[in-house]
């Protein structure tokens, strides 16, 4: 699997570029700034790209609008964003198109090397990978009258889940239930969020499009 | 049909300041002068400061008039007051106070222009545009009982005997109508820049006021930045740097657990890690406090977006930016909107806030209203004191308007340079 990497400091891109070597992914190319990181996505096409938002030459979301910019060009190109901080802001303008494909993790997400290469896969293959915080920021929106509202308990528990990338076996695995309790689960979410019948990984990702509120 | 009505408004106001002129400006000017007359005597010393506080309470309500019904801004220029002392120390002290500020003399110097002058450009500007209407009321009949009594009514240089005379009193009258839609606002102009030259701080005293203003904002300024620095270090000696410190400890205790006991060295080394993560997130947290990630890469309005997103309101942000403000700018209004925010949700009871923010002829005007329960009070609360305080240092101000039952609109304005956006 071709990888284009983009970090800014030297010892966490020399580290990632270890770490995905180690996992056989092959690095096309590992840059340090903006428009190289636009020039390689465009140019070399990877399979999947993990991309710091802070890259300089501003310092400012250089990687996000690198990444944005790219993924408008070639739809569906696989992007995993990594910050410091995760905002819902962000994780929202990523996952605007709908075309799946998109991960958003804190950098620290890193210190579990299997945890994050299994993100970088799914993301690869077209699902989502979005940190933990970006969702437990959406929890402070308890009670609010959007379409969510309409989901039990513990349908939200299955779509928060769901939103960070998990498929429905993990899910059933970390809830302590049977896969098909969660099959179930799911299409229900599907059901209530009116959403049109196609392939369950993109159903997924409009699922939470619709749970990070800008559908 | 404006213009008719601007002139019947104007001319009513230059009939107010005529009287004001002749009644309150005289009869304060007569009593200053006798006060200042008496100090020989020794009772000046009393006197004096109760006819001047007088006057100044006069000359503020004049200077507010200026600024509603003329446009004419006119600040305050006295000098700020001497600390109370209740014993005859004092009494010099204010008395000194008061006698050696140049604005006591102007404002005497204004009380008698405004009795002559603006006496008689008030009068003026009231009788110019309403004596045509007099003219036509002669012209319409009622001149004939005048007339039948014996009178002789002069309208101006017409004397009326009959109705012909009386119809060119009429047609005078119109005359001096379109005078007076011409010259009533000209003259109220005048009589409004009079006051303005004399009651307005001259220009030594107006930066002597600016430089109290701002050593005060200052040293605000610099309480509030030794405070922060303060926190920051408490929160990283307390937080990340203790976890470091765990974690070196671990590390060590791990070297020399790992030939003699694997399994517990395993145990160490998964704490160690956890120990990293929440030195992390500490981190993380101190630097969303310092200078939130948001607004150094997206400015003020996707901060505050980003603000909007995490709080548990429902929100309405609209923002018109065009372009990045001055970072010290952006941080004090990020921080001023965050804390209304927190304020809004926690103590207001409100269920929805409107964010507005925008960006206008040199100035930053943020708007935030909330449908909670009101009654919130800057002189009470220390947030919005702090607030205050925060923008003060950059000539920003707050007015809070937060009547009990709600609404809660709070306004904030930021003098402040626009730079182009980045992209």
């Amino acid at each position: 699997m071709r990888v284009v990497l983009a970090e800014d400091l030297f010892l966490l891109r020399d580290g990632l570029v270890r770490l995905l070597e180690a996992y056989d992914f092959e690095i096309a190319a590992a840059v340090d700034n903006g428009p190289e990181l636009t020039r390689a996505l465009l140019s070399l096409k990877p399979d999947v790209a993990v991309v710091d938002v802070r890259l300089p030459p501003t310092f400012t979301d250089e990687g996000l609008q690198a990444a944005l910019h790219a993924r408008s060009e070639i739809p569906g190109l696989p992007v995993l964003v990594l910050s410091q901080h995760v905002e819902q802001l962000y994780a929202r303008e990523l996952l605007a198109d709908g075309s799946g494909g998109v991960g958003y993790l804190l950098k620290d997400r890193v210190f579990d090397a299997d945890q994050f290469i299994d993100g970088v896969r799914r993301v690869a293959a077209g699902g989502t990978a979005m940190d933990p915080q970006v969702i437990s920021q959406l929890l402070v929106h308890k009670a609010r009258d959007e379409p969510l509202g309409d989901l039990t308990p513990r349908e939200r528990e299955v779509l928060a889940l769901m939103a960070e990338g998990r498929s429905n076996i993990a899910i059933a695995e970390r809830l302590v239930v049977t896969e098909r309790a969660i099959a179930k689960h799911t299409s229900n979410i599907f059901l209530k969020l009116d959403l049109p019948p196609s392939d369950d990984d993109n159903r997924r990702v409009l699922a939470v499009l619709a749970y990070l509120g800008s559908s | 049909m404006k213009a008719l009505r601007t002139t019947a408004v104007m001319a009513v106001r230059g009939l107010v300041m005529a009287v004001l002129g002749i009644c309150a400006s005289l009869a304060l000017f007569i009593v200053s002068v006798v006060a200042i007359a008496l100090s020989a005597a020794g009772v000046g010393l009393v006197l004096v400061p109760l006819v001047t506080l007088a006057v100044r309470a006069y000359a503020n309500l004049r200077r507010r008039l200026a600024h509603e019904w003329f446009g004419t801004e006119i600040k305050e220029p006295y000098a700020p007051a001497p600390a109370f002392q209740g014993n005859l120390i004092g009494l010099l002290k204010r008395y000194r106070w008061i006698m050696t500020d140049s604005a006591t003399w102007r404002d005497l110097l204004w009380l008698f222009c405004d009795a002559t002058a603006g006496f008689a450009l008030g009068v003026l500007a009231f009788s110019i545009p309403y004596y045509g209407p007099y003219g036509w009321v002669l012209a319409a009949g009622v001149w004939r009982p005048i007339v039948h009594a014996g009178g002789t009514e002069w309208f101006t240089f017409v004397p009326i005997r009959d109705q012909q005379t009386a119809t060119l009193a009429g047609l005078l009258g119109c005359v001096y109508l379109a005078l007076g839609v011409w010259l009533t606002p000209k003259i109220m102009g005048w009589h409004s820049q009079m006051t303005a030259t004399a009651l307005r701080p001259t220009r030594e005293r107006e930066l002597e006021l600016r430089v109290a203003r701002l050593t005060e904002t200052r040293s605000d300024a610099l309480d509030t930045q030794a405070a922060e620095l303060r926190r920051i270090e408490r929160d990283l000696h307390d937080g990340a740097q203790a976890r470091l410190v765990a974690m070196g400890m671990s590390l060590g205790t791990i070297e020399h657990l790992l030939e003699r006991d694997p399994e517990k060295a395993k145990i160490l080394l998964a704490e160690a890690r956890e120990s990293s993560t929440k030195a992390l997130t500490e981190l993380r947290d101190l630097v969303r406090g310092i200078h939130p990630p948001v607004l150094a890469e997206r400015g003020l309005g996707d901060a505050v977006r980003a603000l909007a997103l995490a709080s548990p309101l429902t929100t309405e942000v609209s923002v018109e930016i065009p372009g990045r403000l001055e970072a010290a700018v952006e941080s004090a209004a990020f921080f001023a909107v965050s804390e209304i925010f927190t304020n809004a949700a926690k103590h207001s009871g409100a269920q929805r806030v409107w964010l507005d923010l925008r960006h206008e002829d040199g100035m930053l005007r943020i708007v935030i209203t909330d449908d909670g329960s009101g009654s919130a009070d800057p002189s009470r609360g220390s947030g919005l004191r702090g607030i205050e305080r925060r923008l003060g240092t950059f000539d920003g101000v707050l007015a809070v308007n937060s009547p009990a039952g709600g609404p809660t609109i709070v306004t904030m304005e930021l003098p402040c340079v626009l730079t182009a956006p980045q992209r």
